[in-house]
């Protein structure tokens, strides 16, 4: 590595999309110790009216709930930045929830958060504070940006703290986005930031960390799903069917595909002498195939809507690590690409366990982002 | 940074003579409207005069007529149009429109029933579509008199004829007119009109609801006799000085003041068509007040464009603001037949006392600027 990840030439007004939270409070108020000039912008992306009935007690960590914006506020105030609350709620519902939605019913598992990277934050987002006259945009995403003069890319690297890494979240960034994003805090730790936090007097700085997609309470997303259908005054998705064993027997019937997910083996309902997990889905035939947990390995997988970040998009097969989820380890795999250029196929050299189609795929050289897909 | 203020409709400054006739009050004419002594009388002799001045700008008091007493203070206007909207119809029928302030329509949303007559495309009410509206169950019907978002004023006089020869309550939100055109509530025929006094360079937290003399209201607030039992609680003596003194200067300076704020605003507005493609003035077909113009900018969103001016000095405002703060699409400018889309393009510029010709001219530069870049970034505009 030979580019400081931390290198700020003074510039432009930088716009940070702050959350609220720990992290983006943080980078405000590093950005603005450094003397940049920063705008701090809260994107409303949800509107917590909606589905009541999805309520929850106490305090959440969601980050779209109005004490968010509040705290981002009162983050703004201490810094003496300018401070702006920004309306992407149509957008969000349009580019993320719906797709969200739509992918669950078709019987994948989506991952909102990228969708939000991908049409959202580094997308509309992104035009949104260049329109209001930022140079660039920084957030509070674990991950690392440094210029190649070598091959004339940006690219992106794992965050030095190896267990707040988000860039499984962020493979869909292309060269022009890395160009005007900062992420400040991927060369830090987390327990650094909250240090800086305190050190620079950020009013929630003890503030527990999200966990969570913002706008599903409690995870149930299969309850937010049926009372997103209510509140659009649709039947609730009919997607009940049968419980198929591997060896083709109907085990027993079930609640609804979307309420599955490849490698779940809570909330099946069938008893047997050894625990069942979900092999696959049909949405299809509604049916849900369950079996033994060897039935989860795969040993390759196809993968679209390929983006390449720190590399050239290659012309023959290369060797890569590769997520096929969030908390999953790397696994050594060979690419190859194929004629369609935004597909590949990938041999894991070991099999996976649970490759879900609608999660994504991210290629890793080491600490190097190669690039990222959708698994089909 | 040199900062210019273009948000007039959202509140004014207190002015000088305002601030001067109410600081002494607080200080100085310290009683209990309501004592028998010396204290009390001091302080109620303020608020009688207060009284007048509001009721004469209002067209109710003059030349020593009677009058004053049909006007309540209050908080401000939110209150104003509570007061007039259940002190009349807890329990009945509403007729209002689909762009009023939220404090009627949501004060209208908790009476038995509502019914929202539409606006044309210039945001203009049909007297007729009001008359068409009226049921047995009706017990008031509210029209605002000028629009905060376009300015546009509503022809009050004929709606309100129609209204009080069926024998039921008028009421307008003038709240958005008083201050900026002339209110004579006895012409305007109405039975209850809302005035706030920030919106015309008096503080925050003071209003008067005009109450024509044999209008049965019912008060919202119970407590001590004050103002005819029509609103309990100590009187806010000094804001209502400060309401007084800043009706005053209406009558005094008013229609001067406005003659060069409308010179300002015109300005303003053929400078943006002109160096602007794309541009349309939304409620331009109607009368509007002098003070405000409401553009919509073709193909960008009006978010990214208050900022940016924001941050070059220049306060202007775009929608309504939801709870978080973020801007809402207008509900006034969907009511007028825009899309979402169209109404989220919208900016608001409203003018008052202390904008000048030169901070005129370098807004309109600002604004050039801004939405050229604004749409050079969102490549949605072809």
């Amino acid at each position: 590595m030979h580019e400081d990840f931390e290198a700020t030439s003074p510039g432009g007004p930088i716009a940070v999309a702050m959350s609220g939270g720990v992290d983006s409070s943080v980078v405000a108020g590093l950005l603005h110790r450094q003397g940049q000039q920063v705008i701090g912008l809260t994107m409303q992306l949800w509107n917590q009216r909606r589905l009541p009935e999805l309520a929850v007690d106490g305090p959440t960590g969601r980050c779209c709930s109005i004490d968010d914006v509040y705290d981002a506020r009162h983050v703004a105030q201490h810094l003496g930045i300018p401070y702006y609350v920004v309306n992407f709620e149509q957008r969000f519902e349009a580019q993320v929830v719906k797709p969200f939605i739509d992918e669950y019913l078709a019987g994948r598992t989506p991952i909102p958060c990228t969708l939000c990277n991908n049409f959202i934050k580094f997308d509309q987002f992104l035009e949104m504070a260049e329109g209001a006259g930022a140079d660039r945009i920084a957030t509070g995403h674990y991950a690392r940006i440094a210029w190649n003069s070598g091959s004339g890319r940006w690219e992106m690297w794992r965050s030095v703290d190896r267990a707040k890494d988000q860039t499984y979240f962020l493979f869909g960034l292309t060269q022009a986005q890395l160009a005007r994003t900062m992420f400040p805090l991927g060369g830090l730790e987390k327990p650094a930031v909250r240090e800086l936090a305190r050190e620079l007097g950020i009013p929630t700085a003890e503030k527990p960390d999200s966990q969570e997609i913002c706008f599903v309470p409690n995870g149930d997303y299969a309850a937010f799903i049926d009372s997103y259908f209510r509140e659009q005054g649709i039947s609730p998705a009919n997607t009940r069917g049968e419980l198929v064993t591997t060896d083709g027997r109907v085990a027993g019937e079930h609640a609804g595909v979307h309420h599955f997910t490849i490698g779940q083996r809570r909330g099946i309902g069938v008893a047997a002498g050894e625990p069942l997990y979900v092999i696959a889905t049909e949405p299809a035939t509604r049916r849900v195939i369950i079996g033994r947990k060897d039935a989860l390995l795969r040993s390759s997988m196809r993968v679209h809507g390929v983006n390449w970040i720190s590399i050239a998009p290659p012309a023959g097969p290369i060797r890569a690590e590769i997520k096929i989820r969030n908390k999953h380890a790397a696994a050594a795999s060979s690419i190859l690409p194929s004629s369609d250029s935004a597909s590949v196929e990938i041999t894991f050299d070991e099999p996976q366990r649970a490759v879900t189609p609608g999660q994504g795929a991210v290629f890793y050289s080491g600490d190097l982002v190669l690039g990222g897909g959708w698994i089909e | 940074m040199n900062r210019s203020y273009f948000d007039h409709n959202a509140t004014t400054p207190v002015s000088p003579e305002v601030l001067e006739a109410m600081l002494p009050v607080m200080t100085e004419v310290y009683g209990n409207a309501s004592s028998i002594h010396y204290f009390g009388q001091a302080a109620r002799k303020k608020l009688d005069r207060a009284r007048r001045e509001v009721a004469a700008m209002l067209g109710v008091h003059v030349a020593g007529a009677k009058g004053a007493d049909e006007i309540v203070f209050t908080s401000g206007g939110t209150e104003s149009d509570n007061l007039a909207l259940f002190g009349i119809a807890r329990g009945g029928h509403a007729i209002t429109t689909t762009i009023e302030h939220p404090a009627v329509l949501a004060a209208c949303g908790q009476l038995a029933s509502v019914t929202q007559v539409p606006v044309d495309a210039r945001g203009l009410v049909d007297p007729e579509a009001i008359r068409r509206a009226l049921t047995p169950a009706t017990k008031i019907v509210s029209v605002m008199h000028a629009n905060n978002e376009t300015g546009v004023i509503q022809p009050i006089t004929e709606i309100a004829r129609i209204v009080r020869e069926a024998g039921i309550t008028m009421h307008s939100d003038g709240v958005q007119a008083a201050g900026k055109i002339p209110v004579n509530v006895r012409e305007l025929r109405v039975d209850l009109y809302s005035i706030s006094g920030h919106k015309f360079y008096a503080p925050k937290g003071v209003g008067a609801l005009f109450v024509r003399k044999g209008t049965r209201l019912a008060p919202m607030m119970h407590g001590g006799h004050h103002e005819h039992d029509r609103r309990a609680g100590t009187e806010n003596v000094s804001s209502a000085v400060a309401l007084g003194r800043a009706a005053q200067w209406v009558i005094e300076e008013g229609p001067a003041e406005w003659a060069r704020q409308q010179a300002l605003r015109d300005r303003l507005e053929q400078s943006i068509v002109d160096r602007v493609p794309g541009v349309h003035v939304n409620g331009a077909g109607a009368p509007r007040t002098p003070n405000t113009s409401n553009i919509r900018f073709d193909g960008i969103d009006a978010e990214p464009l208050v900022i940016a001016l924001d941050l070059k000095g220049f306060a202007v405002s775009s929608g309504s603001a939801c709870s978080s703060g973020a801007a809402e699409p207008s509900h006034v400018l969907i009511a007028m037949g825009m899309t979402k889309e169209q109404a989220r393009s919208s900016v608001r510029f409203s003018l008052g006392r202390s904008n000048t010709m030169e901070q005129v001219d370098a807004l309109i530069d600002a604004v050039v600027e801004c939405v050229v870049h604004v749409r050079k970034m969102a490549p949605a505009y072809a």
